[in-house]
């Protein structure tokens, strides 16, 4: 396939720092905000930079997924298994699936699970203040905090994490280059939940499993696959993400300490906090699942023909100075902002309400529990795990 | 015909605009709206309602008032 000598090849090179986007991107948003690409296959696509575009992009539906699966930049964990799943999908496919769980991750269904992870938080911290200091906060606090809230709704047994998170973490991953590995990592999760399915059918109980098997079995609302598949996809999706922004924030609101002492001088900017973090911080560097398109689109006055792979940058989006003032400061006090922290559009994170619970609560009680925190080893000590699609730490050592 | 409102609830996540782009859009404060109200009447219409995560989008019944629920 040619290329022209001035398209620009993906990935970008990462960041110099953990927080801020990598510096390339701030210069295509302002000069070339609808670039060619080439990706890592040598085939080539679009990046989108803009808030706007990227808004765009994602809601509006000549940006299919469903024609995007097996695309170039379709190689990572998380859209080999979007292809089999609700994220590959279109509407009204994506509609019938996404009716049947949508019921139980609204706003005001999540504030009624909102004492028990505050309860769940305050036992976390009330253990860890408890221990020799440094502590391990991402095996005490960042991952069973997530991973106990989505069980319980599900109804998958906590005690189980240690048989699927090495599963999960690997879907998360591109498995150093290995499409193979991830599939059997999704074999292997898919057999675990073909278990847990039974055992529900043949004990029902009140969780969201039981409610979807009951979808299948008496409505005939989703194939059995689609059932195993989007359980496994809720399990995923409903704690790596929120574990690994659980340890972003702090460690960005840490780099900012005048930020961290406003909020631990006046914590009920919490949930205003949570909405400017989830603009700012780093979670990933990638650029989110590709669309391709049904036809062509202009956007900023660039002509997208028909069936070309468009990635977008939700970094770059929430860093669009014509959108957000001063966009690359942390302001706490900054007025609500619709941020692409959650995307947009059909395939607007499903759990985005219970998210933003989980990162309140876990922030109020981090503040409540353990006034002075700070990470005990410098930035340089950190260690991510590599090929993560998000920025996951092995452990985040904290003291206070 | 339906009567469809939105909220100020709404947050703009675009989800009823993705699920039923013919009858809602995003308008330029980011938050969506019918694209006419009332409207004829289509499953489109109560997916999104059902699908709005804020649970801002309600259906009425343009003759009667009375509420149009999506059945599950």
């Amino acid at each position: 396939m040619t290329t022209h000598d001035d398209t620009l090849a993906l990935p970008l090179p990462p960041a110099p720092t953990l927080y801020h986007p990598t510096p390339q991107l701030a210069a295509l948003r302002a000069n070339r905000p609808v670039a060619e690409v080439t990706f890592p296959d040598g085939s080539t696509g679009w990046l989108v930079t803009r808030y706007a575009d990227v808004r765009q992009v994602l809601i509006d539906p000549r940006f299919s997924r469903a024609a995007a699966a097996g695309s170039a930049a379709s190689d990572t964990g998380i859209a080999i298994v979007a292809t089999d799943s609700i994220l590959g999908m279109d509407p009204p496919e994506h509609t019938r699936l996404r009716r049947l769980v949508a019921g139980a991750f609204t706003a005001r269904r999540v504030e009624e699970l909102r004492p028990k992870v505050t309860a769940l938080v305050d036992a976390l911290l009330t253990d860890i203040a408890a221990r020799p200091r440094p502590v391990d906060l991402v095996e005490h606090f960042s991952l069973p905090l997530p991973v106990r809230v989505i069980c319980e709704l599900l109804g998958v047994p906590p005690e189980d994490q240690h048989i699927f998170h090495a599963w999960s973490d690997t879907i998360m991953s591109d498995a150093g280059g290995d499409p193979a590995e991830i599939r059997a990592a999704m074999g292997s999760l898919a057999t675990y939940f073909g278990k847990l399915i039974a055992d529900k059918r043949a004990t029902p109980a009140d969780d969201l499993m039981t409610a979807l098997i009951a979808a299948r079995d008496n409505a005939d609302r989703l194939s059995e696959q689609e059932l195993v598949n989007l359980c496994f996809g809720l399990l995923i999706a409903g704690h790596e993400t929120t574990a690994n922004q659980i340890n972003m924030f702090l460690l960005t609101l840490l780099h900012f300490p005048e930020e961290y002492e406003r909020l631990a001088k006046s914590p009920e900017l919490v949930p205003q906090a949570v909405e400017e973090l989830m603009r700012f911080v780093q979670l990933g560097e990638g650029a989110g699942l590709p669309r391709v398109t049904t036809e062509a689109v202009d956007l900023s006055g660039v002509t997208i023909p028909p069936g070309a792979v468009v990635v977008m940058s939700m970094a770059a989006a929430n860093r669009d100075e014509s959108v957000f003032a001063d966009a690359d400061r942390l302001d706490l006090t900054r007025e609500i902002t619709q941020h692409l922290g959650f995307g947009a559009g059909a395939h607007h994170c499903l759990g985005a309400q219970l998210a933003r619970m989980e990162l309140q609560e876990a922030l109020k009680g981090l503040l409540r529990h353990l006034p002075g925190l700070h990470i005990a080893v410098p930035d340089t000590e950190l260690r991510f795990k590599s090929g993560m699609i998000v920025r996951s730490l092995q452990s985040l050592p904290v003291t206070w | 015909m339906w009567n469809v409102e939105v909220s100020s609830a709404c947050i703009g996540s675009g989800v009823c605009a993705g699920t039923a782009p013919h009858h809602f859009a995003i308008g330029p404060d980011n938050r969506s709206r019918p694209v006419a109200t009332p409207l004829e009447p289509h499953e489109a219409i109560l997916d999104a309602a059902v699908s709005c995560p804020m649970e801002a989008i309600t259906v009425t019944d343009a003759a009667t008032g009375a509420p149009v629920e999506a059945s599950l």
